[in-house]
């Protein structure tokens, strides 16, 4: 259970085409994240799926059986929102109760799902408080504690993370993939940030103004990304694109290194240039270095304990065996 | 810099807001005073009525000259009647609005508040012949619906702004959960805008309670509720101003009394949403 085929699926609001004509397939129990920029309609592209927006054209299966015209309610999917969306005027208790409640299961049966899914989510604590007495972290897990208790085919996460602090998040972020591997259910995951994205997926779905820009494995995409977009857009810190005459010499109209792949020297190399504005992350050190002839500065992996100062001259020596290359169209070169 | 009040300005503030208050309540106070005078008393010059005995003698003369009871039921009648129907058109009517909205929907609702503006005398010919024709005069439920009917745009504002507020994910996150429109209206929509509809209701039973054009215009006995009570003892046979105000009083009171219990219901209704 858990399958979900889209076919041709397309969606305006009034003139405007947000998502342009698209084909997608999410395999059953596949941790699949939607991730963009802001705008890129991955939200409305989750919320075409479940059914809150209808599509304007192009058909939604869920399971093998249609599903475009169906209710929300009629699609066995559950949804965990950014704003939580939690019943303010129910105890933590009752807004779990309130899916099963809704498909009229007996109480016995829904006393049993809900004590687990406290245990699980460690929500024994507060069960009996109302959501306005809780923390963003509390609140959250309150949302997720809701969306399984029914067991739904599928899960639709839309930015549950964004609203929680960066300690929070990560830590949040492994229940979530935690949950993933314990329940084995479909689990789609909306979010703008790609590090969610990285560590999460089993497959990621890189969208731009409505279209799909690449489907792919985590480190699918980070080792051979289909064009400069996604290849500026997954990893972090930025793969650095580099134009000009330094990408004309590897014959292409732009080209792509990542900053590990980067070497510094303060004697000899390719590229000489000056260290910037550096951040030390203690392991690691990020060297902004500016290149004669280059617009942007040009990140640097190097390792933590290298005494490099601002302003110092360096070289710098790309791996030419890790150069992604691009032509005018920003599509990858072979 | 935050702008601060001096304790000055307080005190005048202060006063000019008491001296507002009771000149605002004085006629309501007066009218107590009189309704305990005797007829003669009740018209002297004001100091003078002030210093005069007290009496419950126009009570006495109200009570045995008309039936409060009969008038008073019909008030609860038409004022609870015209409310809750209007509640039950307005509730749906205020969530497709809110939630989702047409392209009309803002010109649909100044369209709605513009029928406030309509003098009522305008359209009491054929409101009265059609009540005449259809056999709605002078009943209860001709009444609950006129009144319903003057009262419903107003509620359609006040339950649309308190809607307006609830974030549209929470009814989201109902639908997404398994409830139809009715359970996702009667679950969680109703239980979140109560304060809203609890102060939709409490202003709109007042405003019916009070309502004298139509309820004195299509009505004669059966129906009559007590603005038709009082409207009775203001009589071309003379000024009984103590026995006029004596029936005022009656009528008022279980509105005023309400009105003081909920007015904290009320205020925060009114003002809901504005401060955030």
């Amino acid at each position: 259970m858990g399958q979900i085929t889209i076919k041709q699926v397309s969606k305006s609001f009034g003139d405007v085409e947000v998502i342009p004509p698209l084909d997608l397939a999410i395999e059953e129990g596949e941790f699949v994240v939607f991730v963009g920029p802001s705008g890129c309609g991955k939200s409305t592209l989750l919320r075409l799926i479940a059914g809150l927006e209808d599509v304007s054209s192009g058909h939604i299966e869920i399971d093998g059986q249609p599903a475009t015209d169906l209710p929300p309610a009629k699609r066995g999917l559950a949804m965990v929102f950014q704003s939580y969306a939690l019943y303010p005027h129910m105890s933590v208790r009752k807004n779990i109760a309130f899916p099963l409640k809704m498909a009229g299961m007996d109480k016995t049966e829904q006393n049993r799902r809900i004590d687990e899914a406290a245990r699980v989510l460690n929500l024994a604590d507060y069960i009996d408080r109302r959501p306005g007495q809780l923390s963003g972290g509390q609140r959250q897990r309150v949302a997720i504690g809701r969306a399984i208790v029914r067991e739904p085919s599928a899960f639709l996460f839309d930015e549950p993370l964004s609203n929680l602090d960066a300690a929070l998040r990560v830590g949040m972020r492994l229940e979530i993939t935690e949950l993933h591997k314990r329940l084995k259910s479909t689990m789609i995951y909306v979010t703008h940030d790609q590090v969610e994205a990285m560590t999460m997926a089993d497959k990621i779905v890189v969208l731009r103004a409505g279209n799909i820009e690449q489907i792919g494995s985590p480190l699918e995409l980070y080792r051979n990304p289909r064009n400069a977009f996604v290849a500026g857009f997954i990893g972090s810190p930025k793969m650095n694109l580099i134009e000009g005459d330094k990408a004309t010499a590897f014959d292409a109209s732009t080209i792509g290194i990542r900053p590990e792949h980067i070497s510094v020297s303060t004697d000899s190399g390719d590229w000489e240039g000056t260290v910037g504005v550096s951040e030390h992350l203690g392991s690691d050190t990020f060297l902004r270095v500016s290149c004669e002839g280059l617009d942007e500065p040009v990140t640097v992996r190097v390792s933590g304990d290298i005494e490099l100062n601002y302003g110092d001259k360096v070289f710098l020596s790309p791996d030419s065996s890790n150069i992604h290359r691009f032509d005018t169209q920003g599509l990858r070169i072979a | 810099m935050a702008r601060s009040i001096t304790t000055k300005q307080k005190a005048i503030n202060t006063a000019v807001i008491w001296v507002l208050g009771l000149v605002m309540f004085f006629p309501i106070f007066w009218l107590i005073i009189l309704s305990f005078k005797t007829e003669s008393d009740a018209i002297m010059a004001p100091m003078e009525v002030l210093m005069s005995g007290w009496t419950m003698e126009s009570y006495d003369a109200v009570n045995r000259r008309s039936d409060y009871f009969k008038f008073f039921s019909n008030s609860v009648i038409i004022a609870l009647g015209s409310t809750f129907l209007g509640l039950l058109i307005a509730v749906p009517a205020a969530w497709a609005m809110a939630f989702v909205p047409g392209k009309r929907t803002k010109d649909i609702l100044l369209w709605m508040l513009s029928t406030k503006m309509l003098p009522p005398v305008g359209v009491l010919i054929p409101i009265y012949l059609l009540f005449r024709d259809t056999g709605l005069l002078d009943t209860r439920i001709g009444l609950v619906f006129v009144l319903m009917m003057i009262n419903l745009p107003i509620i359609v504002w006040m339950l649309y702004t308190y809607f307006k507020e609830i974030p549209v994910d929470i009814l989201e996150a109902a639908r997404m959960d398994g409830a139809s429109l009715g359970k996702e209206v009667l679950y969680v929509l109703t239980p979140m805008a109560l304060p809203g509809l609890a102060s939709t209701m409490l202003l709109n039973i007042i405003l019916a309670w009070n309502e004298a054009f139509w309820t004195l215009n299509l009505t004669s006995a059966k129906a009559a509720p007590l603005t038709a009570f009082i409207a009775s003892y203001s009589s071309p046979e003379g000024l009984f101003y103590a026995k006029l105000s004596a029936a005022s009083v009656m009528a008022i009171a279980p509105i005023l009394i309400m009105g003081w219990f909920s007015q904290k219901q009320l205020v925060r209704g009114l003002t809901f949403g504005a401060v955030k």
